[in-house]
């Protein structure tokens, strides 16, 4: 790998972190060829010059609606739950987070 | 009647109507075709039981002269749409057993007219990827040369190659950066992915919020006039689909065109394009002429940049949507000791890599102190794009170009990412500036394997496209079948 990475392994471990995905040692060199292989593409953007161009976010050319705010919480209790891995009296269990 | 699997949507329409056979016997049809084409891997969960009721209702609506739009057409869906009471896994094992408790609004306006869901289709992992490679049951065969195992494109692979295999008579699809487009070139069949906020987003697994937009694969440029009629529309539940009339785009199809301008864009050309394709295009600009369009070739010097903005504006988009999946409320959880252990045990088995990859790349360009340089300097590239196209909209009505730099590579033959990722590039560009596209074949190559051609069009000209597309379809004439499709 080149010299200039931009992802090192620090930087790796804290993406996955941010991330929640665990980076494990057998495939972490392979990832960070393969990221920094897309960095080093997407870095040809520095070529265009973007002075004074303000940035695109959405292509509807129109603005978002505005609607009535009512209070409805959809009535969909069951139906929220019903792909839950765990439940427990109309909520998600997880697993114990205060000690 | 013969082979039913033969007719297209608005011939099978008129048949139905004319009661030349039942919706019961053309479902059943459609289900043997799928048995038969199993081998191929296109769909991951298939609902006989409910299309053959579903059937036995449009059959009593023929019966009735009550027959709606699509009355008894099978379709296949693409696993990126929440289908109630179906199974939903955007082909990932994240979403594993999730059986969604309501449905997508394209799928539901489907529906609605009287359409039939025959099953769900094999895509790339949360349709992140040009070669279905990525799905987790495995890749689709395309149905063109079946023995020798090649892609069918992706990530709407499943689709396009059960259009093509007679396993469906029409499919959904969505397009994030050429979903739609390439697998239909790749397997010589229609893709059209219309102009974002045309059809509604809601309940369709998100990718790329901005980017991504549903649309119709068939075997022909009418069939995909019905579809996207019926697929459009105003949704209260997408804040970005758009309020704007939906044209009858069937029955306004077959206009001349007639002195229409027509933009050729050299930058189109280029990263190791076989010499097939530059003679599709070639013989698609001769179609062209001799129906009276002008041909006018046009620079669109920021092409080469819409690929570097895609990866992205794609990444960080999907960085932020595929957050959700965290084993908690719906979906496959590996359990842990503490919390975020089971987050990390459940995204970790749950993810494949190149999904994980482009959650690292997103989280990466959006993270502190990087995100200018990447994700809004991003964002700015991608206003110039939409400047240009819109300029060059000024001079011509449409663009036409190759789909793809290629026709179908050979299964496990593509293992560097980046050349796998410019497979979408001349698809992408329409992609980041929103506008509509529609891929039709044109030839089989050397190799006897389809050719597409790529139309584009200003915001919400789909009639236009189609228009064009119907003109190119009728010179082209491609009559060809795979040998892996169902008779």
């Amino acid at each position: 790998m080149s010299n200039n990475s931009k992802i090192d392994l620090d930087t790796l471990k804290k993406l996955g972190k941010l991330s929640r995905i665990p980076i494990d040692k057998a495939g972490s060199n392979k990832l960070m060829e393969d990221l920094n292989k897309i960095i080093d593409f997407i870095e040809q953007l520095n070529e265009v010059n973007t002075d004074n161009v303000s940035p695109l976010s959405s292509v509807t050319g129109h603005n978002l609606p505005i609607r009535e705010d009512v209070v409805d919480d959809g009535n969909k209790n069951n139906d929220v739950l019903e792909n839950a891995p765990e439940k427990n009296s109309g909520y998600f269990v997880v697993p114990k987070v205060i000690e | 009647m013969s082979n039913l699997l033969q007719f297209s949507i608005s011939e099978v329409l008129s048949l139905l109507e004319k009661k030349e056979f039942s919706t019961k016997e053309l479902v059943e049809t459609y289900i043997n075709a799928i048995e038969k084409t199993k081998d191929l891997n296109m769909y991951l969960t298939t609902c006989f039981d409910q299309a053959l009721e579903q059937a036995k209702i449009s059959d009593q609506n023929y019966l009735n002269g009550n027959q709606r739009f699509l009355e008894g057409i099978p379709l296949g869906v693409k696993d990126m749409f929440c289908t109630k009471g179906i199974e939903t896994t955007a082909s990932s094992k994240i979403l594993k057993k999730f059986i969604p408790t309501y449905e997508s609004t394209v799928t539901q306006n489907l529906l609605k007219e009287g359409a039939i869901n025959l099953g769900k289709l094999s895509c790339d992992e949360f349709a992140m990827g040009s070669s279905n490679e990525t799905a987790a049951k495995g890749e689709v065969i395309n149905p063109w040369n079946f023995e020798e195992k090649r892609t069918p494109g992706g990530s709407s692979g499943g689709s396009a190659a059960a259009v093509a295999a007679k396993a469906a008579l029409a499919a959904t699809g969505t397009d994030t950066g050429g979903s739609i487009r390439q697998p239909a070139a790749f397997c010589g069949v229609v893709g059209l992915k219309p102009t974002y906020g045309r059809c509604s987003r809601w309940g369709i697994v998100a990718f790329a919020s901005s980017l991504d937009q549903a649309g119709p694969i068939t075997r022909n440029v009418s069939d995909a006039a019905l579809m996207l009629q019926v697929m459009s529309g105003y949704d209260p539940k997408d804040s970005t689909s758009s309020n704007i009339n939906v044209p009858n785009f069937y029955n306004d199809l077959g206009k001349s065109i007639k002195g229409i301008k027509i933009g050729i864009p050299e930058e189109y050309n280029s990263n190791g394009i076989s010499s097939d394709i530059l003679e599709a295009k070639d013989i698609t600009i001769n179609f062209l002429k001799e129906n009276g369009a002008e041909i006018i070739p046009v620079k669109l010097p920021l092409t080469k940049y819409s690929l570097p903005v895609y990866y992205i504006v794609a990444p960080a988009e999907a960085s932020s949507n595929l957050a959700r999946y965290d084993g908690v409320r719906y979906g496959h959880r590996i359990n842990g000791n503490s919390l975020d252990e089971m987050y990390e045990n459940t995204r970790n088995l749950g993810f494949g890599d190149e999904v994980k990859r482009r959650i690292m790349i997103g989280t990466y360009v959006l993270s502190s102190g990087y995100y200018d340089a990447y994700y809004l300097k991003a964002q700015k590239v991608r206003r110039l794009i939409k400047n240009e196209f819109n300029e060059i909209f000024k001079q011509v009505d449409y663009l036409v170009t190759p789909t793809t730099p290629t026709t179908a590579f050979k299964l496990g033959s593509t293992q560097d990412l980046l050349t796998m990722y410019l497979n979408d590039v001349f698809t992408v560009p329409a992609s980041l500036a929103g506008i509509p596209g529609i891929s039709i074949p044109i030839k089989l190559d050397n190799n006897k394997l389809p050719v597409g051609i790529q139309i584009l069009g200003k915001d919400f000209d789909e009639q236009g496209l189609l228009n064009v597309a119907n003109v190119i379809e009728s010179c082209a004439s491609f009559k060809d079948t795979p040998n892996g499709a169902a008779s």
